[in-house]
């Protein structure tokens, strides 16, 4: 093993780890941003109650993610120095972008949203939530357009080896940029209203707190039925925009060897791709599908993987399935809906058990898609580090496998078992169920509140 | 008029000592976390900076992006170099900022207590090796890093980390006062007096093995133009040192803790000097190792327009969680 490959398996196990709890950050921070509005609109208790429980979620996980996102500023440097000093001049002033626009918003406001409740007033509290729900998203802009100019590199030069920066605003909003972003924070929304909706049905399921959790999930709902269908339309832009920009990818996703010359190239369903022979070994396909999908005629030609070098080409066997199942995942999601949609209609929404046991089942799915996608998208973009300008093997940093393997190691070891603490103590949260009793600090308590009904204290 | 490279030089030891200062009595905290006598006294602890810890940390990660950006020679070829520590410090603030979370939520605290303290330990000591490694100097080729894995790993760099977590207790113990009472208070103050003589010992070794270990130290010091001003640094540590004995004696509140960040201050200034042009000792300086002007010029508008906003609304996210920090206070 050689630095080169234990860094990039280092890369992976620690952004991997770290994208699934900005995830549910990004999704509940704006799920707690409509709650503590409705808590402020119609001064109905259960709204501050249910803010309260959902925040519980919201803080430990952020922690995790602060944390771990840490490593991944540092890593750059650690193990990719040449990287870092070739490209610096146009990506390293996103990173610090980040930082000052995003993180320090949220780490200066998540003190008053979770232990603000006796000091400020409540328009005080929910501006602060807006305000970190806010910084979610300026973090997501600025970590995407960083890595979609890695993707897509726009505004620059290319001098004795390093990028010198020709127009910022080109590098900034570079060709994948906006669709990247779309895709990316539309599927944290729906991860975590899909995750608010599964833990909600869980308890309806065993018949506790049902007020609280039909309102809990009706909120969830409500809101991943705007995030099912707008995510695929997100993935589709982002499929058309891999095929304009990022050709060899898309062949190695649709497991695409040969160009078709004559006639629409077919959509492969189901394919065993073999890279050493350069083709399929088995493969079921829908003539002319794969031409209307990304050119949107019966005939449109889409280049095959063997149109580039053998070395030029990323690993088309898990590109295809990776690829695959994130979006079995993504309609998947929308079928539920659908059926959510019908069950409404009947008014069975809350009520119908094996459409509740369906939301509890597939309530993780949202963060397998999103590794999913991420794995797609980055082993796509391989063997560049910067697509097709740099190689990841010119990236690296000048320092002894042995570093890179005693670190690896330790995350291998360290990242799991604090995943499983918290995930031990996430259950254990869930389990002790939400606080409907203790006092309301009468700095947040509204003239005219409605207090909650009897039949949900039990 | 400054040029850009100096703008950012200079900005770029705000932010350090920024993150120095805030990290540094969160972290001090963590370090004084076993001399709590009950669980009721290490809650009182930890509340005093749950609020605020995060916002310390992100000054580093600032600290991090803000070399990466206006000094890539410096990330490029420092960052490879400190592998080691830079790995363990990230180690530390990981096991340091989940427990915050973790201790919460547990029923048991015994093994989150252990791990703060541990989390702190390493995140301070692997700071002090990092430091330390830098000023003892970087083995580089043709703007890459080509030394050993070990190389940051001297007697000096290893003192340096013993005196950081002298200095950060002293922080943590500060802060203390200003945010406790009682017996917590009591021995804070206790503490603060004792790692202030020891952190006063440190800083004299420290100024007299720098020359030592780095002979042109010694040349830029009795050489114009430092001669001038080099002097005002111990003087001001001494001062701040004395005014720190004064004002822990008076039982003062507030004064102690302004007085320690002066101390530091006065440390920080003097060692910055010393090294000054060179950002990677002994060979590449600021200069060298900035980024193209385009860059600076951009990082700098984004710095100067959300700086103050960020200074801004931390100071009033403070303001929020001033005064005493009361048992049960921050239950969520």
């Amino acid at each position: 093993m050689d630095a080169l490959l234990l860094s990039r398996i280092q890369f992976a196990v620690t952004t991997l780890f770290h994208i699934l709890f900005p995830t549910l950050t990004i999704g509940l921070s704006l799920y707690l941003v409509v709650v503590e509005l409705l808590w402020l609109r119609t001064k109905q208790e259960i709204y501050y109650r249910m803010y309260r429980f959902w925040v519980k979620i919201f803080a430990i996980n952020f922690a995790i993610g602060a944390v771990s996102g840490v490593v991944l500023e540092f890593e750059f440097g650690t193990n990719f120095s040449r990287f870092s000093q070739a490209v610096a001049n146009v990506f390293s002033p996103l990173l610090a972008f980040e930082v000052l626009t995003a993180f320090f918003l949220e780490a200066g406001f998540l003190g008053i949203m979770i232990f603000g409740w006796t000091k400020v007033r409540r328009e005080i509290h929910f501006l602060a939530t807006c305000l970190v729900s806010f910084g979610t998203l300026l973090s997501s802009f600025w970590i995407l357009a960083a890595n979609s100019w890695m993707q897509t590199p726009a505004g620059f030069e290319w001098v004795n080896g390093k990028f010198m920066v020709k127009d910022f605003m080109a590098a900034i909003f570079n060709p994948s940029m906006h669709t990247r972003i779309g895709h990316m924070v539309v599927a944290s929304f729906e991860t975590s209203v899909f995750v608010v909706a599964g833990i909600s049905a869980y308890f309806l399921l065993k018949g506790r707190h049902l007020d609280f959790f039909r309102r809990s999930l009706g909120i969830a709902l409500a809101m991943a039925a705007l995030f099912a269908p707008l995510q695929i339309f997100w993935g589709d832009r982002s499929g058309l925009n891999v095929y304009r920009h990022q050709p060899a990818k898309l062949a190695a996703i649709e497991a695409h060897w040969e160009t078709n010359t004559t006639g629409g190239a077919p959509y492969i369903i189901v394919a065993l791709p073999n890279a050493k022979e350069e083709r399929n070994l088995f493969e079921i396909k829908i003539p002319h599908g794969l031409s209307l999908l990304v050119t949107h005629s019966l005939n449109g030609q889409v280049k095959g993987l063997k149109e580039f070098p053998p070395q030029d080409r990323p690993n088309v066997l898990v590109l295809f399935w990776s690829f695959r199942f994130m979006v079995a995942i993504g309609f998947l999601f929308l079928l539920v809906m659908s059926w959510a949609a019908l069950l409404w209609r009947k008014g069975k929404l809350y009520t119908y058990r094996p459409f509740l046991w369906a939301l509890v089942i597939v309530h993780p799915l949202g963060f397998l898609a999103t590794e999913l996608g991420w794995i797609t998208t980055e082993m796509g973009r391989q063997p560049w580090i910067v697509y097709n300008v740099m190689r990841t093997s010119e990236g690296i940093s000048p320092i002894p496998a042995g570093n890179v393997l005693w670190s690896l190691g330790l995350f291998v070891v360290v990242l799991p078992a604090i995943g499983a603490i918290y995930f031990y103590y996430l259950l254990k949260a869930l389990r002790r169920g939400p606080d409907l009793s203790s006092p309301i600090p009468s700095i947040q308590r509204p003239i005219g509140m409605q207090v909650l009904s009897g039949t949900d204290m039990k | 008029m400054m040029d850009l490279v100096t703008v950012w030089a200079c900005l770029l030891g705000l932010v350090f000592i920024l993150y120095v200062v805030l990290d540094g009595f969160s972290l001090g905290v963590g370090l004084l976390f076993p001399s709590a006598r009950s669980e009721h006294e290490r809650d009182l602890m930890m509340n005093s900076i749950a609020p605020v810890w995060d916002a310390n940390q992100t000054w580093l990660v600032l600290g991090a992006g803000a070399v990466f950006a206006a000094f890539p020679g410096v990330y490029g070829v420092l960052f490879p170099a400190l592998y080691i520590p830079l790995v363990t410090l990230l180690f530390g603030l990981i096991f340091r900022g989940v427990t915050f979370e973790f201790r919460a939520n547990a029923t048991r605290k015994q093994l989150w207590n252990r791990a703060f303290f541990i989390g702190s330990l390493i995140a301070v000591v692997s700071q002090g090796l990092t430091l330390g490694g830098v000023i003892s100097g970087t083995t580089v080729m043709e703007g890459q890093f080509a030394g050993g894995s070990f190389d940051w790993l001297t007697p000096f760099s290893v003192a340096v980390g013993i005196a950081l977590v002298a200095g950060y207790v002293l922080l943590g113990a500060t802060y203390l006062i200003i945010k406790t009472s009682g017996r917590v208070q009591e021995r804070a103050y206790r503490q603060a007096f004792w790692s202030a003589i020891i952190v006063l010992g440190f800083q004299i070794l420290v100024t007299i093995w720098t020359p030592l270990h780095y002979p042109k130290v010694w040349a830029t010091w009795i050489n114009p133009p430092r001669i001038y001003f080099i002097w005002m640094f111990p003087a001001m540590g001494l001062t701040a040192f004395f005014g720190l004995l004064i004002s822990l004696k008076a039982r003062c509140e507030i004064l102690p803790f302004i007085f320690t960040v002066i101390l530091f201050l006065a440390g920080y200034l003097g060692l910055v000097t010393s090294l000054y042009p060179h950002a990677v000792p002994p060979t590449i300086t600021f200069r060298e190792a900035a980024a193209q002007k385009e860059t600076l010029q951009l990082a700098l508008w984004g710095v100067l327009i959300v700086l103050p906003v960020v200074l801004a609304y931390t100071l009033y996210s403070y303001s929020v969680f001033r005064g005493k920090v009361q048992e049960g206070e921050y239950h969520y």
